[in-house]
């Protein structure tokens, strides 16, 4: 684009019958549709494109094409559908007790984290708050987990729960927590927690009332560590935009401490609950890296998440078909609970 | 706000005594969540700095002044060259891997950046038919959950010819919806006085672009830049699908694969593996923490 020294100057390849404003306009857009062209590319080939190439996966027994020697460019991308199943795959997965199974523990993790995650964090960022000293030390400091490489903290954590070796036990035995004889699994232990504690008063519960697992409950607390400097960042955000006449106000009228929080605090600051609300359980859906560095989905499947479970079939099983048939049931469950977060939270959040 | 102090002339000495107290509590509960944050880092430098024997006699602390051991400097080099060694490249495989998610991390930040600016600025500021269907486009695949086009990712690497090699960590990630979204809001709050100025001198939009909008969008920039780095760095589940040799792995994959393998009986040496992909990164973070905050805050992006 060549810059002009006047705006109305002639441009010499400018078709006559055109004036020169009409053609820099005709040239802006022209630009301006070039400029957009290599980031919608890449989101149509990577993003679009597969949603459709993978339903096409998911109704069929698909081997990979190296396996089967496709020649020609048609064939690499329709010859591994060795054959067409229909919805066979979804059949499959709705009868599969694995899938079911997979869908409760992530059900179950989200459950769990939501309420200690974002308690936590509000009630660290609400400490924040109070203009302590070293505020900004301290946010700096909460924040390190979420910006490091997930598998190296995962890894790190895999030592820290080690049972005879690791820190968390050493530091609960010390405490007198513990019974040295008896140290606790962690990650190795798939048994519920209500009935690790039933035991440990030498009772038996059902296997219903067993509570989610202590393996489930120390990826959550990996978790909570992670992402609690994060939502503290977006709480401390949504505080400072809270207007401080309605806390003089309020003070005017008597309120103070909890009263200030519960009436004012807290509801205008729903709008930033319910989006890190909302973050966390799309987080949580697609949570990865630590589960698989830490347990791999075990023991057995206690920490068998969808996300964990979609990747097993494909990567140790070469189930194509049927890790693109267990993606799309899992995008359905997304896009409901969206859905019914968003209505949840229609009456309930209060936008100012 | 309910614990400032109040300037009350009323406030007798016991009074200040407890607010005091309140502020001590305070600062103690947040001590204790920053060691909480802080030490499995601690933990994990400490232990990289042990011996075996150490480790498995749970010796906290073996070093003086209550222990005799020296800082076993030796277990660097030891997971180094214990990790493998790449052919290919006559270099430790831990070179290597610190290559290849160099390689990846840095060729898709700087793509990102191009693609994002370009698209940015011309759903900023140009008027362009159709303008608004494409942002709305683009938004929707944000809800489009990354397991959803795994598979069909996977097979399409295959069908590239990019399987297990350079292209697959990072082509699909040259753009990037966030960015593309924290840049348009940036450059939307850039006056728009200024393009008529400029307008009125002559510039077109991709001189007014370079001239005046990206010098004056410099923060966003290194935000945008910062946080993607720190996501294609941790980038785990791709590189490990779409790579099969060794020499091809990030250094997320290899620390995970040299876990998996034996890092239940070296753990010395998986900690200090770790304690070289995590303290780069860290001295990185404390030198430009700013920009985080400020990309959290404008995005509320969860990695």
């Amino acid at each position: 684009m060549s810059s002009q020294a006047v705006p109305v100057s002639i441009d010499a390849t400018r078709p006559r019958f055109f004036s020169a404003r009409r053609w820099r306009r005709i040239r802006d857009i022209g630009l301006g549709y070039f400029l957009l062209a290599p980031a919608l590319t890449i989101l149509i080939v990577f993003e679009f494109f597969p949603i459709f190439f993978g339903a096409f996966i998911s109704t069929c027994d698909w081997k990979p094409a190296a396996a089967i020697g496709a020649e020609t460019l048609l064939d690499r991308w329709t010859g591994p559908c060795v054959k067409f199943v229909g919805l066979d795959n979804y059949v499959r997965a709705f009868a599969d007790e694995k899938m079911w199974q997979s869908l409760l523990v992530t059900a179950t993790y989200a459950l769990i984290s939501l309420p200690i995650q974002l308690g936590l964090a509000l009630f660290f960022a609400y400490l924040l708050f109070q203009n302590v000293r070293g505020k900004e030390t301290f946010r700096v400091i909460f924040f390190l987990p979420y910006i490091t490489s997930s598998v190296a903290s995962a890894a790190v954590w895999s030592f820290l729960y080690n049972p005879d070796k690791g820190l968390i036990n050493n530091i609960l035995i010390g405490l007198g927590v513990m019974d040295p004889e008896k140290v606790w699994k962690w990650l190795g232990e798939p048994t519920g927690i209500f009935a690790l504690m039933a035991r440990g008063m030498g009772m038996t519960l059902p296997d219903w009332l067993g509570g989610p697992s202590l393996a489930l409950l120390a990826v959550i607390f990996y978790t909570t560590w992670v992402f609690l400097g994060y939502d503290m960042t977006l709480f401390l955000a949504g505080l400072g935009n809270i207007p401080a006449e309605l806390y003089d106000a309020a003070k005017v009228d008597g309120a103070s401490g909890w009263k200030l929080f519960r009436h004012i605090t807290f509801p205008l600051l729903s709008p930033t609950t319910f989006f890190i609300l909302i973050i966390t359980v799309i987080g949580i859906f697609k949570a990865f890296n630590h589960i698989y560095v830490m347990t791999q989905g075990g023991p057995g499947d206690a920490t068998t998440t969808t996300s964990i479970y979609i990747f097993q079939q494909l990567y140790q099983f070469n189930r194509y078909g049927y890790s693109a048939a267990l993606s799309f049931i899992l995008f359905i469950v997304i896009l409901g609970l969206t859905i019914a977060q968003n209505r949840m939270a229609g009456s309930r959040v209060v936008y100012d | 706000m309910a614990n400032e102090p109040q300037p009350a002339p009323t406030a007798t000495p016991r009074l200040q005594i407890r607010i005091d107290w309140t502020r001590a509590l305070i600062h103690a509960i947040l001590i204790l969540g920053a060691l909480a944050s802080a030490a499995p880092f601690l933990y994990m430098i400490m232990t990289s700095f042990k011996t075996y024997g150490d480790i498995i006699n749970n010796n906290f602390w073996p070093w003086p002044p209550i222990g005799n051991e020296s800082l076993q400097l030796q277990n660097y080099p030891d997971a180094i060259t214990n990790v493998g060694f790449d052919k290919a490249w006559q270099v430790p495989l831990v070179v290597r891997y610190f290559a290849n998610s160099i390689i990846a991390t840095v060729a898709s930040v700087l793509g990102i950046i191009l693609t994002s600016v370009f698209a940015a600025y011309a759903l900023a500021r140009m008027d362009l038919p159709g303008k608004n269907f494409i942002f709305i486009l683009i938004l929707a695949t944000l809800m489009i959950p990354p397991d959803l086009t795994l598979v069909p990712k996977v097979v399409m690497m295959f069908n590239f010819g990019w399987y297990n090699a350079y292209p697959a960590l990072v082509v699909p990630f040259l753009a990037s919806v966030f960015s593309i979204f924290l840049l348009r809001q940036f450059f939307m709050q850039i006056p728009k006085d200024l393009f008529d100025a400029a307008f009125i001198d002559g510039a077109g939009h991709l001189r007014y672009l370079f001239a005046i909008v990206l010098p004056l969008s410099k923060p966003a920039l290194v935000t945008t830049a910062l946080l993607n780095f720190i996501w294609a760095w941790d980038s785990f589940k791709w590189p490990l699908l779409v790579t099969r040799d060794s020499n091809m792995r990030v250094v997320a994959v290899g620390l995970q694969q040299f876990m998996a393998s034996e890092g239940g009986t070296r753990v010395q040496l998986l900690m200090a593996f770790a304690s070289m992909v995590v303290v780069p990164v860290l001295v990185f973070y404390f030198i430009t923490q700013k920009y985080f905050k400020e990309g959290v805050i404008t995005t509320g992006i969860k990695g």
